[in-house]
């Protein structure tokens, strides 16, 4: 039962991690005032089907709305970006629309996400885009019609995602990624160059270990010049060089920003009093995590969701009877048939072992160990990840017994 | 409390589960509901994964 006295809470954040947090809030009986502030125009939606499914048209953008529970009674700004954060008078800052104004506030959910790395050799031409929103979804999708050869800059999961949609659609696609494998640094070098295969397999272009140098086309783009000199043509280029977290309008705060907004465990942000709580959830949080013993900013939609749900039950506990989350960070990958799915995290791994199945066949769960201990678990057995969870959070050694 | 599940939209994503374990259940052969009428206690966990499946494939009705 909430014990605050909150009274007039600002959530600031309108996707899966604000959303969930504002309902959170109604559900476990706070009755005071709610604020939600969205930087974007939209009711919140599912990030997760826009390099998959609504890229490649197999769901309509009515398909990816966020399901409403129940009506979240609460003053829902959108289109609106917060611009700074006054701890001393307890006031967020915002501009929406062409107004500025201000909100005061007793308790703060910051849950503002991560925005995309644009290309950093400054401007661009035409037809290069990055992909984030729904509308950049749909931006893109709508050049797909013509059927541009098309280049896809960066080998992360947003990347290779889309370069599998792109080639499930018969398009041509280069994939440029300047580490030695796609997925590189989320898998590992072990298993990485499975997917590397995977795209090849399926048709794609793949350029690794080199770098993008620039762009040819004066209104619209030719062609990208990569860093050994050479040139791929491409009427559409897609940024995929991640994202970074959306914390610029909390400089000078008081909060500690350190990629992210550093929280302890139970998602309250280092900076903040008891005076003026302040919590923080989804891409833009870097939780302690009690299992990794590091403070981890995962990008990962399911996170997002139950981190969001987290902090304002932190909030409303407040912080003497907060609880730590533990859970363990989830995230799935669909590229061609192929579904991957990851518990745990594997950063800063030595060694992995093949623990079920068939590598050769995509039917196979990986385990990572560090220092002994299985720290994340990797399948492409469907939903089999789950049947390590306890592995995983009990710290067993590596590497794991089978479990049934 | 009831959930029913639409199998053909079920991606096997598992976000369900990881919200709601005592609820859902993913394996290899697909989704299983394992309690189909579970206790209101779990309203919130339940509101939570049908919010949260990302193919809306899950119904909880009061």
């Amino acid at each position: 039962m909430p014990s605050s006295q909150l009274r007039e809470i600002v959530v600031v954040g309108g996707g899966v991690a604000g959303t969930r947090a504002a309902e959170t809030l109604r559900q476990d009986g706070y009755d005071g005032a709610l604020t939600i502030v969205g930087a974007e125009r939209h009711a919140p939606y599912h990030r997760p089907p826009l390099s998959k499914k609504l890229l490649t048209g197999k769901v309509h953008r009515a398909g990816v709305d966020l399901a409403p529970q129940f009506e979240l009674d609460a003053r829902v700004l959108r289109g609106a970006s917060a611009l700074k954060l006054d701890m001393s008078s307890r006031t967020v800052h915002l501009r929406d629309d062409d107004r500025e104004l201000s909100l005061q506030f007793d308790g703060l959910v910051i849950a503002s996400g991560a925005v995309p790395r644009e290309w950093p050799g400054g401007p661009v031409p035409d037809g290069i885009l990055v992909l984030r929103t729904v509308e950049d979804c749909l931006a893109i999708r709508e050049r797909l019609r013509s059927r541009p050869r098309i280049v896809v800059v960066g080998g992360g999961f947003i990347g290779a995602e889309v370069a599998a949609s792109c080639r499930s659609l018969g398009l041509d696609v280069v994939l440029v990624e300047r580490a030695t494998s796609p997925l590189l640094a989320a898998l590992g070098k072990e298993l990485a160059p499975r997917w590397a295969e995977l795209h090849r397999q399926h048709g794609v272009d793949l350029r690794v270990g080199v770098g993008v140098d620039g762009f040819v086309g004066d209104d619209h783009v030719e062609a990208v010049r990569l860093t050994d000199g050479s040139q791929v043509p491409a009427e559409l280029v897609i940024i995929g060089l991640g994202v970074t977290p959306a914390t610029d309008w909390l400089g000078g705060s008081g909060l500690r920003v350190d990629d992210g907004v550093v929280c302890d465990a139970t998602g309250i942000a280092e900076g903040s009093t008891a005076d003026v709580p302040v919590v923080a959830a989804g891409d833009v949080a870097r939780w302690w995590h009690p299992l990794y013993e590091r403070h981890l900013r995962t990008e990962h939609w399911d996170d997002a969701g139950r981190q969001g749900a987290a902090a304002a039950r932190t909030l409303l506990a407040g912080p003497d009877r907060a609880e730590a989350y533990d859970d363990l960070p989830y995230f799935w990958s669909d590229q061609y048939d192929v579904k991957v799915q990851l518990l745990g995290v594997p950063t800063d791994y030595d060694e992995i072992d093949i623990v079920e199945g068939d590598p050769g066949a995509w039917e196979f769960v990986a385990a990572y160990g560090r220092g002994g201990r299985t720290v994340a678990v990797l399948g492409t057995i469907p939903n089999r990840v789950y049947a390590y969870r306890d592995t995983i959070a009990k710290g067993a050694q590596f590497p794991p017994n089978r479990p049934d | 409390m009831k959930v029913s599940v639409d199998l053909d939209t079920c991606d096997g994503n598992g976000v369900c589960m990881s919200i709601c374990p005592e609820v859902f259940e993913v394996q290899e052969d697909g989704l299983h509901v394992l309690e189909e009428e579970p206790r209101t206690e779990l309203r919130q966990k339940l509101i939570g994964a049908e919010v949260s499946c990302p193919t809306q494939a899950i119904t909880v009705k009061d």
